[in-house]
């Protein structure tokens, strides 16, 4: 290429977005771009997040009367089960991953896309079929397992649609292990010169620390719903005891999984938090090292932690001590980052826009479901508490909670890159406070109920435990108005959103030294990285009150 | 029962209830704490606030942070070492506790109590003395959940899991199924009856019914013809079974297994899988043929005799 061709390639660039780059629906569904491709996956998991939420409208309705009103006893058990499988499966796991991290980690590394484009764009194909086994369980009756599939349950008494269900989350394990693949190759291949990786923004060592989960983990849930398949439909004997099996074998199997699941969920969350709190308070993110520490630890150690799911199923005690030891143990590197969140705050220049609103009801809500892990880490109180509402409410609060807030406050925060529009800052700070509130109203009163004994998967129940319920039911009312305001405000910004500018919030990452809505190939040229991330101010030294820019952006444009 | 909080019915759940109250004031104090700091910080450190910033000195990062993380993990083992103590303290149940066979189904749960009573979706049992509940499933797993006693234990298929408790409030508790089991899992529910001893002795012998459990099993041992082979002074080669109950057992693939109740379960229906060194594998497998009621008198039956107390 002649330079004469170059410039001109350069200038194209310059005005074409990745949005204007192909208007046709096939230049989407054929795209190798990642960031189309996290906005196909944005799609995917919104329309699923509100199945999953209707579900859940259903289930809380229902909950209002304690002899089963409205649902006989196999619907009620059905629509549980599919708001578990749907929020968990085809939401909560893919949600930051596949369109936060698939958008914006390769432009935070400095690269022109993920390593693998055309797996990236597999990936979101196997979803798509994963999501059409579930939906067809859905039509075909519904599954009246739980999402956790317990067996012999769910291999050999179940009357729903266990095959395909299963299947599709057997499936849409496979997109994600692809993704996890891609992903960690990106951040070990495609960082940009001088990237080194103690430079890498919190939310890359989030996003890899996510996919390492991924790869490792998802393979034994794979595993044990082949396992769960292959018994019912094949009637192989492997968990049902009627032919020598072992029922137990599966909860081993399935935890094993499910647990790291967890942290699949929570890990990016942690990494977006960590960008907005160190943006809005204009302070480099306190003990940056010990973060990404903590967070390594975190998707360790959760491997070793499985058993705590499993303290009343029949273990022995002694193996209950030790995976309550070590469920103490992982708690230590969540609790060092909620404090370290707290320090960042520390003599910053803090402003309260709708993303830090976001963030803050994170870190309430995360350390509120974190403690109340210890309970259940501590044997004696599991014995109590598990299965009842107690468990409901604290995994809520991690993954709802937490996982939810953070997505929201990563959305509000990348919004204006990903579609070069602002949004109405005064409507997104008032949902950020409703759905904060909201969500507090639903839950806690379901912690309450648990302590009392109030078992979970129950829809006719002892009417002493009404009055919480219907508590947590007209929470319920405000955390779905809380969830659809942004859906109206965000959409309406694409429409007459303001531009926003390459850094409306004077943010130091890459993604912020390029334009918004950003060009097809990310950058004009390739950046060189010549700082650690968050350099809002001098080391040392306080942020200056008079000047919002960041004293080194993380990018030196050639 | 006032509101949702459940009463205490047993010395274990008023443990239980402090060691609950200690953890939820601690998590209480520190997201106080945490609420505190944001919104102090938020305050003082809003922009363009007065506040000095100034230098940030050295020991912010390093030492704060030290102290904060081996002050949390410091907390995390104690509060681990104070419910491990406790879990431990009640691992092994007295020796004279009363047995109650509970056997749970889709959706009902079957209790038997020693004197061959049997009850449905209700657990009668005296205060004062330790109970402890043998427990199974005939189909999927179910939990039985007593939430007055703080005590919640899964129930298997084909195999053994136990409880055991000292109540001291007489009094009728909810009993109920806390593991998904299916269709009417909300409705596998009953009442835990919990009696002064005079008054569950009372109850007990007005039953129908009401004869020894171990008397009904030795009448089983024999139709099912088990004398036949395992009675003294019998023709074919077959261990005495006088005692056998809590005898360690050596296998004829050299193991050593004690001889509970899943022990002697797996010999009656899978005779295989334990046989007992210097027999020959002979015994054929009952399943099919003894049934989970029949079970629990069977057993009943070969733990009198090690007892000393025939029927």
């Amino acid at each position: 290429m002649s330079d004469a061709a170059l410039i001109y390639v350069r200038h194209r660039d310059k005005e074409e977005s990745y949005l204007q780059h192909g208007h046709t629906l096939w230049s989407w569904l054929a795209t190798t771009d990642h960031k189309r491709i996290g906005i196909l996956y944005a799609l995917s998991i919104t329309f699923f997040f509100f199945i999953g939420g209707m579900a859940a409208g259903i289930v809380r309705i229902e909950l209002m009367f304690p002899h089963g009103e409205f649902l006989s006893d196999d619907a009620y058990n059905r629509m549980f089960t599919l708001h578990g499988i749907i929020m968990v499966w085809f939401f909560l796991v893919p949600s930051i991953p596949t369109t936060l991290g698939n958008f914006m980690m390769p432009m935070m590394i400095g690269a022109r896309d993920v390593a693998f484009p055309r797996l990236n764009l597999m990936s979101w194909y196997i979803f798509v079929i994963g999501a059409c086994f579930a939906i067809f369980s859905i039509v075909a009756g519904g599954v009246d397992t739980g999402w956790t599939f317990y067996t012999p349950l769910s291999t050999m008494f179940s009357n729903g649609a266990v095959i395909s269900a299963a299947a599709g989350v057997f499936i849409v394990g496979f997109s994600s292990i692809a993704t996890g693949v891609n992903f960690i190759t990106t951040v070990h291949m495609l960082r940009a010169p001088g990237m080194a990786w103690f430079r890498l923004p919190l939310f890359v060592w989030a996003i890899y620390a996510t996919s390492l989960v991924m790869v490792l983990a998802t393979p034994v849930l794979a595993m044990s719903l082949l396992l769960v398949m292959a018994e019912r439909w094949l009637g192989m004997p492997i968990f049902n005891p009627a032919n020598g099996g072992d029922p137990i074998l599966f909860q081993h199997l399935f935890w094993f999984y499910s647990h790291p699941a967890v942290y699949i969920m929570v890990l990016p969350a942690m990494g977006v938090v960590s960008e907005v709190f160190a943006c809005f308070a204009r302070r480099r993110v306190f003990g940056y090292a010990m973060m990404v520490y903590a967070m390594m630890a975190i998707a360790v150690i959760g491997f070793f932690v499985w058993g705590h799911h499993m303290f009343v199923a029949g273990e022995s005690q002694y193996a209950n001590l030790i995976f309550s030891f070590l469920s103490f143990i992982v708690a230590v590197p969540s609790a060092i980052k909620v404090f370290n969140w707290t320090a960042t705050l520390y003599r910053g220049q803090i402003t309260f826009e709708a993303p830090l609103i976001y963030a803050l009801g994170f870190l309430g809500l995360f350390t509120t479901g974190g403690l109340t892990g210890l309970f259940l880490a501590s044997v004696p109180i599991d014995v109590h508490v598990t299965d009842t509402y107690f468990v409901v409410a604290h995994f809520h609060y991690i993954m709802v909670g937490g996982s939810v807030s953070a997505f929201f406050a990563g959305l509000h925060f990348w919004w204006p890159k990903i579609t070069g529009r602002l949004y109405s800052e005064a409507w997104a700070r008032f949902a950020a406070i409703v759905m904060f509130l909201g969500f507090n109203t639903t839950f806690m009163p379901q912690f309450i109920m648990g302590y009392g004994g109030m078992p979970r998967r129950y829809h006719v129940y002892p009417p002493e435990f009404q009055v919480w319920h219907v508590m947590s039911s007209v929470g319920g009312i405000v955390l779905f108005v809380a969830y659809t305001l942004p859906l109206i405000y965000l959409t309406w910004s694409l429409f007459y959103g303001k531009k926003a500018g390459a850094n409306p919030w004077g943010a130091t990452g890459l993604e912020w030294q390029t334009a918004s809505p950003p060009p097809k190939d990310n950058f004009e040229a390739l950046p060189r990285v010549k700082a650690a991330p968050y350099a809002y101010h001098p080391d040392r030294e306080a942020p200056d009150p008079d000047k919002r820019e960041p004293e080194t952006m993380q990018g030196e444009m050639p | 029962m006032t509101g949702a909080f459940p009463p205490e019915a047993s010395v274990y759940a008023g443990q239980w209830d402090r060691l609950f109250a200690v953890l939820a004031t601690v998590s209480a104090l520190v997201v106080l704490l945490i609420f505190l700091l944001i919104v102090g910080f938020s305050i003082r450190y809003r922009r363009g606030s007065r506040a000095p910033r100034g230098f940030l000195p050295e020991i912010i990062t390093n030492e704060l942070e030290l102290t904060w993380t081996s002050a949390t993990a410091i907390a995390f083992l104690f509060l681990f070492w104070w419910a491990a103590v406790q879990q431990l303290h009640n691992i092994v149940p007295p020796k004279n506790a009363i047995e109650l066979h509970v056997v749970a189904k889709q959706w009902m749960w079957k209790v038997q109590q020693p004197n061959g009573v049997r009850e449905i979706n209700e657990l009668h049992a005296p205060v004062g003395r330790p109970v402890r509940l043998i427990m199974t499933s005939q189909d999927v797993i179910h939990s039985l959940f007593l939430p007055a006693l703080r005590l919640k234990q899964d129930v298997l298929p084909g195999r053994y899991t136990y409880l055991w408790f000292t109540a001291d409030k007489p009094g009728v508790y909810h009993l109920l199924c806390a593991e998904l089991c299916g269709t009417e899992h909300s409705r596998m529910t009953g009442r835990l009856v919990l009696m002064t001893p005079a008054d569950y002795a009372r109850w007990s012998a007005a039953q129908p019914g009401a004869e020894n459990l171990a008397a009904d099993g030795e009448k089983l041992f024999r139709s099912f013809g088990c004398s036949g082979c395992h009675a003294p002074g019998a023709n074919v080669h077959a261990p005495d079974l006088d005692g056998v109950f809590g005898r360690k057992v050596h296998t004829a693939d050299d193991r050593t297994v004690t001889a509970d109740e899943a022990y002697l379960r797996d010999s009656i229906l899978l005779p295989q899988k334990d046989v007992v060194a210097g027999f020959k594998p002979i015994m054929p497998s009952f399943q099919g043929i003894v049934n989970d009621d029949a079970m629990v008198k069977l057993i009943a039956y070969l733990k009198s005799l090690s007892a000393g107390t025939r029927p």
